[in-house]
C-alpha cells in the first residue's frame, strides 16, 4: 500500500517543503494542496525514473555536503587570484581520474563536485564509466590532484552510496 | 551605509553584464557564444535580486529563480543541440 | 535597522558583487575556452549565493520571521551550474576547440572517450 502511493518518499517530501517554501506559508490550505501535489506528482512521474542507489548513510552524506560547501568557499578564493594574476604564468591541463564508483547517480555527484571546487571543471566520462576527463585551471602537482579527488570526495561518496 | 552599498553593488554587477556582453560578441565560436549567455542569465538574475532587495519587495525573487531556471533550460539545450544537432531525439 | 545588521548585509552583498564581477572579468580576459568555463560556474555561482544570504539576513530582520525562500535559488544554482558547466565543456570537446598552448596532456582529448 505504502508503495503504491508513496513510490519515491524522499521526491515526495521535498516537493511538498518547495511547494510550501514557494508560496512562504503554512497555512491549512497550502498543506493540503503541497501534500496532495506530492503525491500525484510521484505517481504520474515515476515511470520516467531510471532506477539509482540510494543513500546509505544520511549522516555521512550531510557531512558531505557541509564538507563541499567549505571547499566551495576556498575555491572560488583560489580561482579569483589566479583569474587577477597575470596569464602567463597559468598553467591549464587535461587530467584523466579513473573512477571506483558505479552508478550514473553517484558519478554525477562526484562531477558536479569536481566542477564546483578546487579548479577543476569535469569534462567527460568515457563509455565504460571507468574513466573521467577533467580540465584543470592552473594544475601544479597530478598525482597529488588526483589522489585528493580520490580520499576527499569519491571515498566518502563510495561510503553514502554503498556502491 | 546600505544606501551607497547597494549602488556600488549594482554598479558592480552592471559591469559584469557589459563584460559578459563584449564577451557574447567577442565570442569566438558557438560554445563561448553559449557560455557568455549562460553566465549573463545568472547575471541578470543577481541583478533582479538587488532590485528586489531595493525594493523591498519578494516577487523579485519569483522573478529571478525563473530567469536562473529559463537559462539553465535554455544552454542545455543549446549544448545539446551543438552535441547532437538536434535536441530532442 | 541596528548596525552590525546593516554592516552584515552590505558585507555579503559587496563580497558577492565582486565575485560576479570577477566571474565576468574571467570570462572576458581568459585564454581559451577550457579556462574561460571556470570563471563563471565557480565564482559567479558563489557571487549570487553570497548576495541571496545577505537579502535573507535582511529580509529575516525586517519581516521578524526567519527567511528561507532564498535558499532555494541557491540550491538551484549550485545544482545546476555543474550541469551546464558538464554541457559547455562536452560541445566544446566535440567541436575540437583550440586549447591554449600551454595545456598540459592535450593528448587526453585527441583520443576520444566514447568509440562511435
Amino acid at each position: 500500500m505504502r508503495k503504491l502511493l508513496l513510490p519515491t518518499p524522499g521526491h515526495s517530501l521535498l516537493l511538498f517543503v518547495v511547494w510550501l517554501l514557494l508560496n512562504k506559508s503554512v497555512s491549512p490550505g497550502h498543506i493540503l494542496l503541497g501534500a496532495l501535489l506530492a503525491i500525484l506528482i510521484p505517481l504520474l512521474t515515476n515511470r520516467l525514473r531510471n532506477p539509482h542507489p540510494g543513500i546509505r548513510r544520511p549522516v555521512k552524506a550531510l557531512l558531505y555536503l557541509f564538507r563541499v560547501l567549505g571547499d566551495i568557499l576556498v575555491a572560488n578564493l583560489q580561482v579569483a587570484r589566479l583569474i587577477i594574476r597575470p596569464h602567463m604564468a597559468l598553467r591549464p591541463s587535461f587530467v584523466e581520474v579513473p573512477l571506483d564508483i558505479s552508478g550514473d547517480l553517484p558519478i554525477t555527484v562526484l562531477a558536479s563536485t569536481i566542477t564546483l571546487t578546487p579548479g577543476t571543471v569535469s569534462a567527460d566520462v568515457s563509455d565504460d564509466r571507468s574513466r573521467l576527463l577533467l580540465h584543470v585551471l592552473h594544475l601544479e602537482d597530478e598525482e597529488e590532484l588526483i589522489s585528493t579527488i580520490k580520499t576527499r570526495y569519491e571515498k566518502p561518496l563510495k561510503e553514502i552510496f554503498a556502491c | 551605509m546600505l544606501s551607497w552599498v547597494l549602488p556600488v553593488v549594482f554598479a558592480m554587477v552592471s559591469l559584469a553584464l557589459i563584460l559578459n556582453f563584449w564577451s557574447l560578441q567577442a565570442g569566438p565560436g558557438v560554445p563561448d557564444r553559449t557560455l557568455a549567455l549562460d553566465t549573463m542569465y545568472i547575471n541578470s538574475s543577481a541583478l533582479i535580486i538587488l532590485y528586489g532587495i531595493w525594493q523591498s519587495g519578494s516577487l523579485y525573487f519569483e522573478a529571478a529563480l525563473l530567469i536562473a531556471m529559463l537559462g539553465f533550460i535554455g544552454t542545455v539545450a543549446v549544448c545539446k543541440y551543438l552535441l547532437r544537432g538536434d535536441i530532442i531525439e | 535597522m541596528p548596525f552590525w545588521i546593516e554592516l552584515i548585509v552590505s558585507l555579503f552583498l559587496l563580497v558577492g558583487g565582486v565575485f560576479v564581477l570577477l566571474g565576468s572579468v574571467g570570462l572576458a580576459r581568459l585564454p581559451d575556452f577550457y579556462t574561460r568555463l571556470h570563471a563563471p560556474t565557480k565564482a559567479t555561482t558563489l557571487g549570487v549565493g553570497c548576495l541571496l544570504i545577505g537579502s535573507m539576513v535582511l529580509s529575516t530582520w525586517s519581516s521578524g520571521s526567519l527567511s528561507i525562500y532564498e535558499v532555494l535559488i541557491t540550491i538551484f544554482l549550485l545544482i545546476t551550474a555543474p550541469v551546464s558547466a558538464h554541457m559547455l565543456a562536452k560541445s566544446g570537446l566535440h567541436h575540437r576547440l583550440e586549447h591554449a598552448k600551454q595545456t598540459g596532456h592535450p593528448e587526453l582529448i585527441e583520443e576520444p572517450l566514447h568509440k562511435e
